[in-house]
């Protein structure tokens, strides 16, 4: 991994426990994260960090006591914020992730339907033209970036399905997941200050706001995200309400972003580094859905969740107090030897494929898993029909981003079957 | 000795033996009976072994773990369980296990 001047690995293993930092996003820019959380499960599995740019916090690393804590809501609240900075007072957005039972139940409840299986497979027809087509208008031959040709290509395209959003203005739902999850505390400094993203999150409402009026009875039968918080009776004026409103766009907007897309990169990558595998799936397509389970584990495009404390607690042997930020992460519990067999290896048709973490666990586990997986599965049926190689021919830039684990530059070859 | 009915979302059945100590989930996979998908391997947190059950006698109550997962279904009804968390015992009555029409 080629890093620029004055940035180096940080010799993880001989540092003492309370000098390690893990609100360093550069871990996940330049991929250096493995060591330091192995070190943290095998000797501090919950550690403390007094001081960070998110304030202090504490960061659960192994499976079993992520999952502990997922299983206990009442004293590990999702409120007010699952990210690891505390939202502003005066913009507390409202979001069910960010609620305890029962009002997540209500309004997670509201909103599921819409990834229902019965409904995926209305899309999936439409999800599969698209990977076709956008696959099919790749260059052959030379070097192109497949992060900006396919993954985020093919994911805004699928987002503004869902929304029905105004097709030719469909890049602004990236660009706002983006400046969502861009705050320069998590970020190095290279993301946008609270003005910038506010200035955003208000465009995005006010836009959304429209389509909102613009729908409502309007009579059609449509089916989209916006036509589904009007027809449930819990949801149905939720417009009045901006910052719940704005609050579940926005959770809907990330949450079908940023995780499937570097999923989307993250297959190639591996696959590359693991070319028995690519052999294996190439040999059995019947892989794929198993393959894609493995991917989602192998990238963990979430790293991390927050909670907070309701009230003091032990853990592990370590005492919690009440109102403290406890970070769990998944990307730590899906490397963890304990649980996942040989979990450094890509592993295709690993036994218990589906047992990871990144999708999280208990009541906020991903309610669109059904559809990133169906995503994920077409892209690799269709990419493995077409593609003879999928080559990466450059290294691969990384996101610079806590929250994010993710590929802003994938530099790729791809070669035609010849028919 | 229990034995389990599994019933389809389309109506076809199975009638298999439960064995002492296995799950309704594990007994279906056992027995490969499809429309269970049991994502996290029976920790009741993922709500993807999600059933409606009869059974012919008494059976455990849900705990406060189960009840929080059921409680995400939008198909939930008042037989709703999860079928990792409801143990063969001896002496168990006989359980129809009827499948949804899709896990999530």
């Amino acid at each position: 991994m080629n890093m620029p001047a004055g940035i180096s690995t940080p010799d993880y293993r001989a540092m003492p426990l309370e000098a390690l930092d893990v609100s360093d996003p550069r871990m996940f820019q330049y991929d250096y994260w493995h060591e330091l959380f192995a070190r943290l499960r095998e000797e501090c599995p919950v550690h403390y960090q007094p001081d960070s740019p998110a304030g202090p916090f504490w960061s659960v690393t192994r499976y079993e006591d992520i999952v502990a804590i997922e299983r206990d809501t009442e004293t590990f609240s999702s409120e007010p914020s699952i990210a690891i900075i505390d939202p502003e007072p005066d913009m507390i957005l409202r979001m069910f992730i960010a609620m305890d039972p029962p009002e997540h139940d209500d309004q997670r409840r509201a909103v599921h339907h819409v990834v229902a299986p019965r409904n995926l497979q209305e899309f999936e027809t439409l999800i599969r033209e698209r990977t076709i087509g956008v696959l099919d208008s790749l260059p052959e031959n030379e070097p192109f970036d497949w992060v900006k040709l396919v993954s985020r290509d093919l994911t805004t395209k699928m987002l503004a399905t869902l929304f029905d959003f105004p097709w030719e203005e469909r890049n602004k739902l990236t660009e706002w997941s983006d400046m969502f999850t861009s705050d320069v505390r998590i970020t190095a400094g290279e993301g946008s200050t609270r003005e910038v993203i506010i200035e955003h999150i208000t465009a995005c409402l006010q836009r959304f706001t429209e389509l909102w009026h613009e729908r409502k009875g309007d009579g059609k039968e449509a089916f989209d995200l916006i036509r589904m918080l009007q027809a449930d009776p819990n949801t149905e004026n939720m417009v009045d309400d901006p910052l719940t409103y704005m609050g579940n766009i926005m959770l809907l907007i990330v949450g079908g972003n940023d995780t499937t897309r570097n999923s989307m990169s993250g297959g190639v990558v591996f696959l590359n580094q693991f070319p028995d595998e690519m052999a294996k799936v190439r040999q059995n397509p019947d892989l794929i859905p198993s393959m894609v389970s493995e991917i989602i584990r192998y990238q963990t495009p979430l790293p991390h969740m927050r909670r907070t404390t309701t009230r003091d607690v032990e853990l592990n042997g370590q005492k919690i107090a009440k109102g403290e930020k406890v970070v769990l992460w998944f990307v730590s519990g899906n490397y963890d030897d304990a649980v996942i067999e040989r979990p450094n290896d890509f592993w295709i048709d690993r036994p218990s494929v589906r047992n990871h973490l990144s999708f999280g666990a208990g009541i906020h586990r991903c309610m669109g898993n059904r559809l990133a997986e169906m995503q994920l599965r077409i892209l690799w049926e269709e990419a493995l029909q077409r593609f003879e190689t999928i080559e990466v021919v450059g290294e691969p830039k990384r996101t610079c981003n806590l929250f994010i684990r993710g590929f802003t530059e994938l530099p790729v070859k791809v070669t035609r079957f010849q028919s | 000795m229990t034995v389990i009915t599994f019933i389809q979302h389309d109506g076809s059945e199975r009638m298999v033996d439960g064995d002492v100590g296995l799950s309704l989930m594990e007994t279906a996979l056992k027995h490969d009976v499809p429309g269970i998908d049991a994502d996290c391997g029976g920790g009741a947190i993922c709500g993807t072994c999600h059933c409606f059950v009869e059974a012919a006698g008494d059976i455990p109550a849900p705990d406060s773990q189960e009840i929080a997962m059921l409680g995400l279904r939008p198909d939930r009804a008042d037989n709703s369980r999860l079928a990792c968390q409801i143990m063969v015992s001896e002496g168990m009555p006989n359980i129809t296990v009827r499948l949804p029409e899709f896990q999530m």
